[in-house]
């Protein structure tokens, strides 16, 4: 059949038309092998252009249209709609960009724009004769959610989605979930208590009935894709039959091994046998293998199996595997603290009145390892003089991290109002690059500790602290006075950086999700896709993507869970037909294809020897059709015919 | 104290100079002072090392050039160790020597006749020879 | 095993108890310096500005005489140290200052050829700069150290004083951990003796500037003395003769500025070597010293 092409060239006010001589580019192109219709119009993706291009389909009966207008990424889909509207495949619409590619980056010379203009329609001109009918691939979905991570973020996500009525599984890697958010003392800027907001929601994630708790547990392998994950968790031996247990407590409190609590920060001991904290859901203990004395000393011990009334302890326990099949996976893996063994200038941990900022919070918490007392860790009395430092390791390219925390400010403003709460006569410091106060109530929150709290800030950046005669000795400067501060304080609390969690980079090479060079995962797009990885199927929450305080990663986790939401609304996905196939009559079953495949999309037919694409799978990278010797694997609607001719087209030749 | 600026102050040839014979960037300082924080000798100084830096962003060069401060630096290195954007002030502070002692031909700050006999006698060469190069150029 | 040995001026002068300790410490432990047949000064600070390729040569000069004995050479003082080993960094790393660099080197040759037989290769950088500790550490091994010690330095507590130039630039002397340094730690423990950790012991002794302002260099010292004081050392180890000048002679004017000072001896980190390994105490030389270190070795029985 003769091809019968439409070409439709948009002015876009004056983006285009004022540097491409639009008339002449539509009345050159209707002379064109294959142009059946060739017009221009001001705003081709307004309503009345819309019609302009339904209207010649039906009129001219068209069989492709060019669209010459502004980059794919913002209408193709736009004028796609339209071309079905008029009945026609949407696969056989295509854009040729003459604006970002053309008008805006050639404005100096418009006769060398025009002419590339004129190229580049003639480009799409040659694919679209040989474009073929393709319709959407539909894959199957399966509406249960996998949120990793159960911290505040995945806490919401998993509520939010298992609220909207679809099974979730939650997978925590420790025993209890809660993360950051339940070590936390009061929050910013309200001062409310971090855990009397906290436990509600585990207590609710806990009794939901669509959500199923994996707690010291972690995701070994995925597989599959959007819609069809097939997932793999690990539930780690706790040599506890969690099921059973009670968490009477009993076998805690006759562990006779210690070592330093991670939830307490080290700041106090744990038993070898634990539950994190006295609100950890489940309330149920793990017991840690590399410091239990039975696994120490070969089976000398034993007490906590003793005095079990429910005969729950099992040291024979083995890791478990769990298999499960999700269609969307929300990663809400949070952040670490960056090492305090970095930062040598400050004493690199070895000062013990040289603190982190959690360890801070473990001291401030009624909970904690000093029941709310502030103390010092040397010598347990209440310190006079404090010294809080922002940005340690944040924003410092030449040796540490280059990208602010954010949170920093807020956080050490409130250690600082809550230890002057605490200790009256105290004096508190901040020092301070710049106070980011950019959240609703922050500002009035740090003029607060300034003004009403007598916290005294000071613009500069420490340099060193060391300890001399029981003190911690601070230099640092007032840059706006021109002044080298010295100071003898009593302690120094330490605003460390916060850096992606060490268990995201493992998963997010697991799930093939991209990351920034920092490790926090990359959204699919910085401004208008921010919970969405680039990866169908995979949703971002919290600080695992970046820096983020509570109600950002609340206000994500939700964001999150209602594209989750939305996903599942489909019994069925649609992706792109615009992917790999292979001719089985040509292909010689080398198998390149299978190796080069990112996805895994590649397979190989054991009966016909040929390789062939999982459809489902396939993201259209065009890797297995470089790579095949013998031309079998082509890219649907960019074959190498139609490759030849665009570049032939582009070169005129 | 006011100061008029203009965008000629600003845009300084003298200021390129400082960059280039120091092999720093002026303006990729954003002023946290942990320079002058760590600073062994700055008691001794008339303007503190990020003051110095932030007055060349002004373009204020003269003022720096005829400072204290830039004879004052014994070249430690402390604060380009710990300068969280690379910027190195003991080699800004070596550029506007240099300029001082090439350029504008001051005196020599050590006079090299007059050191005492302690000096000649007792000190290490290296210290001697290091304080000419440092500050006669 | 030779290993081609720079000094550099002080060590030959107003350092030698440095040179001799180093030397004879060295011969014990199976190396023996081969001082270069030809050297001068370095110019004892690194170059202050970009422009300059003169300023660069005489450390290269150096360096280009030590390829002819081998790939590395040794130095002991901290400027020396510096300057050798950021001039090397230039000859590796920059292509531009290379080739103008030999072209002068080349001259020089030419010069130098009328007295001796010498021809000129152009310098790449090819040389390892080694400091004379981690000789020590990576060429002969703290293990053949220690156990070449026949007399331990038990209870002398002794404080590791860094200072500024084998630290910094830390990007170009990659010497340490710029802040928490413990190579002379190590080095200490494997004599016998307590490593006495002072905050101070990175911080800067004044160094050239006693030349300008006398005062200027007491303060500084004064801050790292009495840093390692608070400490409870009974003695300060240095590797530059020009912080063991500041640290050791300005101990006077400390005594009048700060109450209760008591007087530390300073002496290099190669003079407790020798004591450990038991060289004979005339090659230690400890006369060179305003705070007489006997009194306190004595009393340890260590001399």
């Amino acid at each position: 059949m003769e091809e019968r092409i439409g070409v439709f060239v948009c002015h876009c006010g004056t983006n285009i038309a004022g540097v491409v001589d639009v008339k002449r580019v539509a009345e050159e192109l209707a002379d064109y092998p294959g142009v059946a219709y060739s017009t221009d119009y001001t705003y081709m993706c307004s309503d009345p252009g819309q019609n302009l291009v339904k209207d010649a389909i039906k009129k001219h009966n068209l069989t492709g249209v060019i669209v010459a207008a502004c980059s794919p990424t913002l209408h193709e889909a736009t004028f796609r709609r339209a071309g079905m509207t008029a009945g026609m495949n949407q696969y056989q619409v295509e854009i040729a960009n003459i604006r970002e590619q053309c008008s805006w980056v050639h404005q100096g010379d418009k006769e060398a724009a025009t002419s590339k203009a004129i190229r580049t329609i003639k480009v799409m001109i040659e694919k679209a004769r040989l474009d073929e009918a393709l319709e959407p691939i539909s894959v199957p979905m399966t509406p249960r959610a996998l949120v990793v991570g159960g911290g505040i973020a995945g806490i919401q996500a998993a509520l939010d989605v298992a609220n909207a009525g679809h099974e979730v599984i939650l997978v925590e890697k420790s025993a209890s979930i809660g993360g950051h958010m339940a070590q936390l003392s009061e929050t910013f800027p309200t001062l409310d208590c971090s855990q009397c907001i906290m436990t509600p929601k585990m207590v609710e994630v806990a009794q939901h009935p669509k959500i199923r708790l994996m707690t010291y547990s972690e995701v070994d392998d995925v597989s599959g894709y959007v819609g069809n994950f097939k997932v793999k968790i690990r539930k780690k031996a706790a040599y506890v039959n969690r099921d059973v247990c009670t968490g009477c407590g009993l076998c805690v409190e006759k562990c006779p091994a210690k070592t330093p609590s991670e939830f307490d920060e080290q700041l106090a001991d744990r038993k070898a046998i634990y539950t994190p904290f006295p609100q950890a859901v489940p309330n149920k203990p793990v017991l840690d293998a590399e410091h239990c004395t039975y696994f120490l000393k070969d089976g000398k011990c034993g007490i906590c199996a003793k005095v079990c009334p429910l005969d729950c302890i099992d040291y024979e326990q083995k890791d478990e595997f769990i298999e499960e099949e999700v269609g969307a996976i929300i990663v809400a893996t949070g952040y670490d603290l960056y090492p305090i063994e970095n930062l040598g200038e400050y004493g690199g941990g070895k000062y013990a009145d040289v603190i982190t900022s959690l360890q801070f919070e473990r001291m401030l918490s009624a909970s904690g390892p000093t029941g709310g007392e502030v103390l010092r860790p040397s010598d347990g009395e209440v310190p006079s003089e404090v010294v809080f430092l922002t940005c340690c390791g944040s924003r410092d390219t030449e040796n540490h991290l280059p990208y602010c925390s954010k949170i920093c400010c807020m956080y050490l403003t409130k250690h600082a109002m809550l230890y002057r709460h605490k200790v009256h006569d105290g004096q508190a410091y901040v020092f301070y690059m710049d106070v980011r106060t950019g959240g609703k109530g922050y500002e009035e929150f740090y003029t607060r500790a300034a003004e009403e709290d007598d916290v005294l800030y000071i613009r500069g950046k420490v340099s060193k602290i060391f300890e001399e005669d029981g003190r911690v000795m601070v230099w640092g400067v007032d840059t706006l006075s021109g002044r080298k501060i010295e100071i003898a304080a009593d302690m120094a609390v330490l605003g460390l950086a916060t850096v992606p969690n060490e268990a995201a980079a493992k998963l997010a090479s697991m799930l093939k999700i991209h990351t920034d060079e920092w490790g926090f995962l990359s959204e699919a797009h910085p401004k208008l896709r921010p919970v969405e990885s680039l990866t169908p199927g995979f949703y971002l929450a919290g600080s695992a993507q970046g820096p983020k305080d509570i109600p950002e990663s609340v206000a994500q986790a939700s964001a999150a869970a209602s594209k989750v939401a939305a996903l599942f609304a489909e019994t069925e996905y649609h992706r792109e037909p615009v992917i790999a196939v292979i001719d089985e009559d040509t292909c010689a079953g080398c198998r390149v294809c299978i190796s080069v495949c990112p996805y895994d999309a590649a397979e190989f037919d054991d009966e016909k020897k040929v390789a062939r694409i999982k459809e489902a799978i396939c993201e259209g990278c065009g890797a297995c059709i470089a790579a095949c010797p013998s031309g079998s694997a082509q890219q649907k609607n960019l074959t190498d015919e139609q490759l030849y001719k665009m570049v032939s087209a582009a070169l005129e030749v | 104290m006011r100061l008029r600026l203009t965008a000629g102050m600003v845009k300084d040839e003298a200021i390129d100079r400082v960059e280039t014979l120091s092999g720093q960037s002026i303006l990729a300082c954003y002023q946290c002072g942990r320079c002058s924080a760590g600073c062994p000798v700055v008691e001794e100084m008339d303007i503190i090392p990020s003051e110095v830096i932030r007055l060349l962003q002004l373009g204020q060069i003269d003022e720096v050039l005829s400072s204290k401060t830039i004879w004052t630096c014994a070249s430690c290195l402390q604060c380009a160790s710990r300068c969280p954007k690379g910027v190195e002030f003991s080699s800004i502070c070596d550029a506007l020597r240099a300029i001082v002692l090439r350029i504008r031909l001051a005196t020599p700050k050590v006079d090299a006749d007059g050191l005492t006999k302690v000096m000649m006698s007792d000190a290490p060469q290296m210290g001697v020879v290091g304080a000419l190069r440092k500050l006669n150029g | 095993m030779k290993i081609p040995y720079y000094p550099g001026c002080t060590l030959h002068e107003r350092a030698r108890d440095f040179d001799t300790s180093a030397r004879e410490c060295a011969l014990a432990l199976g190396v023996e310096l081969e001082e270069l047949a030809i050297w001068t000064c370095c110019g004892a600070v690194y170059p202050l500005v970009t422009d300059s390729v003169m300023d660069v040569l005489a450390g290269v000069r150096n360096l280009s005489y030590a390829s002819r004995l081998g790939d590395k050479v040794v130095t002991l003082c901290s400027f020396c140290y510096n300057v050798l080993k950021r001039c090397n960094n230039v000859m590796r790393d920059d292509e531009d200052k290379r080739d103008k660099t030999n072209l002068f080197l080349r001259a020089d040759t030419e010069a130098r050829k009328k007295v001796e037989s010498y021809t000129h290769e152009d310098y790449e950088g090819q040389v390892e700069v080694l400091h004379y500790i981690e000789m020590l550490r990576d060429v002969v091994g703290y293990d053949k150290v220690a156990s070449a010690v026949t007399k331990k330095l038990e209870g002398l507590k002794v404080a590791p004083y860094y200072g500024c130039m084998l630290l910094r630039p830390k990007n170009e002397m990659k010497f340490d951990d710029p802040e928490q340094p413990t190579i002379f730690e190590e080095f200490l423990e494997t004599l016998g003796c307590e490593a006495v950790d002072f905050p101070m012991k990175t911080e800067c002794c004044g160094g050239f500037q006693v030349v300008n302002d006398e005062e200027l260099a007491v303060s500084c010292s004064q801050n790292v003395v009495v840093s390692a004081l608070k400490r409870n050392a009974d003695i300060i180890v240095t590797t530059c003769p020009l912080c063991r000048y500041n640290l050791d002679r300005h101990q006077e004017k400390m005594a009048e500025r700060v109450k209760g000072f008591s007087r530390v001896p300073v002496v290099y980190f190669t003079q407790l070597l020798g004591i450990a390994l038991g060289i004979d105490k005339k090659h230690l030389d400890f006369t060179d010293n305003s705070v007489d270190p006997l009194p306190v070795l004595a009393e340890k029985s260590l001399f």
